[in-house]
């Protein structure tokens, strides 16, 4: 299954129009939460499989990004999953230059292990390079907007001369893809989307990937929300509050980030010096004889106290800096997601004024009104959700990294 | 160790005091008197403390005390000083000489002085010295009619005496040479340590900065907040340590000021045996040269060309009765010249024997100290690897309870 690349799921390409809302019923029924999910959803779904079907008989579209996920909000009992429930690990190692007459770059290995049933094999190793990564992300981003995407690490270096090759900048990157597919694995939407599985599984991305945008091109435009001038009269307090958490949590770890580089900066100063001052013992204990000892001893230490210091410093750096700035760009990408919230919820706004002022009654507005409608609370709960999750995550997350933070700087001194 | 009268003397330098007086030129000026306590300690008996004795100095009495002894005792190795002006200071060190830490440094090393020289064998006993210890009013005056400045070398005497002695005894040039190259390493060591310093205390107070942003953040989070604020407070106990660990610092570098000074004072008593010796080598090369113009006269042969004998034998040749009476005088000359070179030769051989015995001594002092000095100083090191491990366990403690 592998070998062939699958087609696109039917929801992708159409236009949100022509999408039938998959709650949608004649009746005003309240479909919400009150929605008793059949046997049949409680499976884990096969990516072919449109069998679907809510209890009132309704054909749900289940490659619909909207439903999926509402659906599966609702049905997930447990955030956090335990490590035997889990049926999905994946891993990025191995990086491996390629030269080739056009460019060189770098491929990471990608290890799939998984019980799964829509995967055909319990176990799949590809190469892929970070523009592979890159499609992912914007895939996912196309086919979930009502979630919250974890960031990938910078594409390019700003610092301007560092080699793309070393082995500090590889292995850095290489850790943060894989807290990338880690974090999409541990998600119970997005590890299941379809772009997700053609990434781990595939061993030729590149034809998917013009398969893809082939489909792309013919269908029209893919599922976008349009951020056609609606304005948002107000956001809802709830919303409104993470965006500003989401403000000032990036204002405090920019601020986080200087300090620690300030930190590191002047350690190196200090160990310019301590380079100096270890060798002026040896030079006086070649003056002395019965100092000469000691002497030399206290400057065999120096060193050792330089040593200890350049790795604590390189810690820092290669361990702790890289994870804040990860989690600045994911508190920038949550804002984006916010604002296109916002603007799902503007457009909904206007239509509902819109059909206020007109007072029509034609068939479609109600709804494209209820669509929007339901994309609002769809988003709302997404988001919601997600945030819940990421919360718990950036919890862990920073619990790890600044305990780690503080045993680098325990082991210093050890030393 | 002998009698000394570190022995039989307490002796403190207690306090230190702002003063404002009227100097020599007659402007206003302020400076700092220093407490001097002394108290006898073989009158102790049962608890009965005996009384206290005590007067004030001012830094300038120290250096002419100095100053007095350095010249009177050429052949020791005299204690030094304290700095007058803060030297190899780091930027949160003040420079200034009224600064509360450098006085309380300075009166600490003074006590040292004292002490250093109340313990020396020789120095000790001097009379001077019991006197400055004790006698407020007049201790001046009695030091300058000992006319020791008289007896102090001329600074042009001594270089010109290093440049042209000829056979010094070589320990002394080894010695020498040890003091200028002790002098060079300890000087550069204490300018590296206080950058050294300087850093170590900016990495210390970015630190600092943690304890706001954690703070700050802690606001706004929910579960995290607690674990972060008191993560927060460690940090900000960490910036503060540095202050007393560099504090803890300035002593053991005081200790080796001490030394680096310590080689001038090696170096004085080298130079004093150069000039002793090229004294020596003039008088012995005069009285050569006298005996040989005694023998020229006496035999009638110039063997050196001489202003003298051109002229005389453009002018005519002397009378026997003028011959003579030179030759009388050079004879005298001649005995005088002998006696004192012996006399030179004899001191200068004691002077040697008396100052090589200072300087092993000196030696012993200097390595028992030094070696104190440097243990102290790891002590310290590790000391504050420790407060160091303390806080980020401390702080790690907090980060795992979020």
């Amino acid at each position: 299954a592998a070998s062939a690349p699958k087609p696109l799921p039917s929801s992708g390409p159409k236009s949100l129009r022509e999408m039938p809302h998959p709650l949608a019923t004649s009746s005003s029924e309240e479909m919400g939460p009150a929605l008793t999910p059949s046997p049949d959803l409680l499976l884990p779904r096969s990516i072919a499989d449109k069998d679907l079907s809510l209890p009132n008989g309704t054909p749900v579209d289940t490659s619909s990004p909207a439903s999926s996920s509402s659906l599966l909000n609702r049905l997930q009992l447990d955030d956090d999953l335990d490590v035997e429930t889990r049926d999905l690990f994946v891993t990025v190692d191995d990086p491996k230059k390629h030269v080739c007459t056009m460019e060189t770059y770098i491929t990471y290995r990608v290890t799939t292990k998984t019980t799964r049933a829509e995967f055909d094999l319990p176990e799949y190793s590809v190469r892929r390079r970070y523009q592979d990564f890159d499609w992912l992300r914007n895939k996912l981003e196309e086919s979930q907007p009502t979630h919250l995407i974890p960031p990938l690490p910078e594409k390019f270096v700003v610092k301007g001369v560092v080699d793309r090759f070393s082995e500090e900048f590889v292995e850095t990157r290489r850790k943060a893809l894989d807290k990338f597919l880690k974090r999409i694995t541990d998600h119970p939407v997005l590890s299941f989307n379809e772009h997700f599985s053609v990434f781990l599984t595939a061993k030729d991305l590149n034809a998917y990937k013009k398969q893809g945008m082939a489909l792309l091109s013919k269908m029209g435009e893919s599922v976008k929300y349009v951020t056609g001038g609606y304005k948002l009269r107000s956001r809802p307090l709830e919303f409104a509050a993470i965006g500003d958490y989401l403000d000032t949590f990036s204002l405090k770890l920019g601020t986080i980030d200087r300090i620690a580089q300030r930190i590191i900066k002047e350690q190196l100063e200090y160990l310019v010096e301590l380079r100096e001052y270890g060798p002026v013992y040896s030079t006086w204990g070649g003056l002395e004889v019965e100092l000469s000892e000691p002497l030399e001893g206290v400057s065999a230490c120096i060193g050792n106290c330089c040593t200890a210091l350049e790795e604590l410093s390189e810690d820092m750096t290669e361990d702790f800096l890289p994870v804040l700035r990860e989690y600045i760009l994911y508190a920038e990408s949550m804002k984006n997601v916010l604002k296109k919230r916002d603007q799902v919820q503007a457009e909904y706004e206007a239509k509902l004024e819109a059909i206020a002022l007109k007072k029509e009654d034609r068939p479609k507005v109600p709804t494209d009104v209820e669509k929007c409608q339901d994309r609002v609370e769809c988003f709302n709960a997404d988001l919601k959700a997600d945030m819940e999750r990421w919360q718990n995550n950036k919890r862990q997350d920073f619990r790890q990294l600044l305990m780690g933070m503080a045993d680098k700087n325990i082991q210093y001194y050890e030393k | 160790m002998e009698d000394c009268l570190a022995k039989k003397m307490e002796i403190t330098v207690s306090e230190a005091e702002k003063r404002t007086g009227r100097n020599a030129m007659n402007i206003q000026e302020t400076y700092t008197a220093y407490l001097i306590e002394t108290r006898a300690v073989e009158s102790q008996s049962e608890g009965q403390c005996a009384p206290v004795d005590s007067l004030w100095r001012r830094y300038s009495e120290f250096e002419l005390l100095r100053n007095y002894l350095s010249v009177t005792y050429p052949h020791i190795v005299v204690p030094p000083l304290p700095e007058k002006r803060a030297d190899f200071v780091w930027h949160k060190l003040s420079a200034d000489n009224m600064d509360p830490d450098f006085v309380e440094r300075r009166r600490i090393g003074l006590e040292n002085f004292l002490l250093r020289v109340a313990s020396h064998p020789i120095l000790c006993q001097d009379k001077i010295f019991y006197a400055f210890l004790t006698q407020e009013g007049g201790w001046k005056e009695m030091v300058n009619e000992t006319g020791f400045q008289l007896k102090a070398d001329s600074r042009l005497k001594a270089l010109n005496a290093t440049f042209r002695v000829k056979n010094p005894d070589k320990r002394f040039t080894e010695l020498k040479h040890y003091s200028d190259e002790l002098q060079s390493v300890i000087s550069h060591l204490l300018r590296v340590r206080a950058r050294v310093a300087d850093r170590l205390y900016g990495v210390y107070k970015v630190h600092g900065n943690y304890g706001r942003v954690f703070s700050e953040w802690s606001a706004i989070e929910k579960e995290m907040g607690d674990g972060l604020q008191s993560a927060g407070h460690h940090m900000d106990v960490y910036a503060a340590s540095i202050d007393d660990i560099l504090e803890e610092e300035e002593h053991y570098a005081d200790q080796l000021k001490e030394y680096l000074f310590y080689a001038e004072a090696l170096r004085a008593v080298c130079r004093k045996h150069e000039l002793m010796q090229y004294d020596l080598e003039m008088a012995a090369q005069d009285l050569t040269c006298k005996k040989q113009q005694c023998e020229e006269l006496a035999t009638g042969t110039v063997r050196t060309f001489s202003l003298k004998g051109m002229t005389s034998k453009l002018f005519g040749q002397e009378t026997p009765e003028q011959r003579e009476a030179k030759i009388k005088v050079l004879e005298e000359q001649i005995q005088e010249g002998e006696e004192q070179l012996k006399s030179k030769n004899l001191e200068g051989r004691d002077f040697v024997k008396s100052a090589w015995a200072d300087i092993e001594r000196f030696k012993e002092q200097k390595n028992h100290d030094l070696k104190e000095a440097l243990i102290s100083y790891a002590v310290m090191q590790i000391s504050m690897c420790k407060k160091g491990i303390q806080v980020w366990t401390n702080a790690k403690e907090c980060f795992s309870k979020m």
